[in-house]
């Protein structure tokens, strides 16, 4: 987990397109700027930031059930629960689901384990646009292939 | 007609906490109900799940900027009810 950048999810361990789900793990860090500030003494992994993993994991289900022609983008969090504090150095599973394939969104039930326990769930609405630039959907393809999101190509294509 | 009304009207009022009566057929969800395009994914979804239909929200705003079509053919919730009416039936055929 690159936290400072935003870079949330490790590896993508689980595609399953058909089953529209996909799971992913990341390693908190031991040593952040972050947990400098959040809090001093008492280092957590803010909540923001566990919705955000929710987020980026949900955002690759999209991007692979898309095949890459389309970016999400976070539009709603609903019914989020933060069960339990997650500290430097925890193991994060996460998982995603897609709920509704809408005309331009996606709503996806996500959710975070540690040690096979619920840290949190939330669901989340994600917009599904066009890549702004070549540039954004360069970097999108780089860092799935970092973090091991293998999609296929189409059978016609 | 009027069942598709009642129910789209149903899912804005809970959606949107807007006083059910003030919703009628000839409302303008965006012009005269004030919803915003995010509150209306959360309507098209209520309203995908309720009739088992995904509305093509994309290619109606595509159409409107194209100038094709007006939003009162879409937002305007007699229209919207026959355009569910018509996506219903078609997923029946």
């Amino acid at each position: 987990m690159r936290i400072e950048y935003f870079q949330l999810i490790d590896r993508v361990v689980e595609l399953d397109l058909a089953g529209r789900k996909i799971k992913s793990e990341a390693l908190v860090p031991r040593e952040s700027t972050i947990f400098e500030g959040h809090f001093p003494g008492y280092p957590l992994m803010p909540g923001v930031l566990l919705v955000e993993a929710m987020a980026q994991t949900a955002g690759w289900l999209v991007v692979a059930l898309n095949r890459f022609e389309r970016m999400p983008f976070l539009a709603a969090v609903k019914e989020a629960k933060l069960r339990t504090f997650v500290t430097p150095g925890q193991r994060l599973a996460i998982e995603a689901r897609l709920e509704h394939d809408g005309s331009g969104y996606a709503v996806m039930a996500t959710k975070i384990r540690a040690e096979g326990k619920l840290i949190c769930d939330a669901m989340l609405t994600l917009r599904v646009l066009d890549f702004p630039n070549p540039e954004m959907e360069q970097e999108v393809r780089d860092l799935a292939a970092r973090i091991g999101l293998k999609v296929e190509a189409p059978a016609d294509g | 007609m009027s069942s598709t009304f009642d129910t789209i009207a149903n899912i804005i009022a809970e959606t949107c906490d807007i006083p059910r009566d003030s919703i009628t057929p000839d409302s303008h969800a965006i012009n005269d109900l004030g919803i915003d395009s995010l509150d209306f994914l959360d309507i098209a979804f209520a309203i995908d799940k309720a009739f088992g239909i995904k509305l093509p929200l994309e290619q109606w705003t595509q159409e409107v900027n194209d100038g094709k079509a007006t939003t009162d053919q879409y937002f305007v919730l007699k229209n919207l009810s026959a355009r569910i009416d018509e996506l219903v039936a078609a997923k029946g055929a």
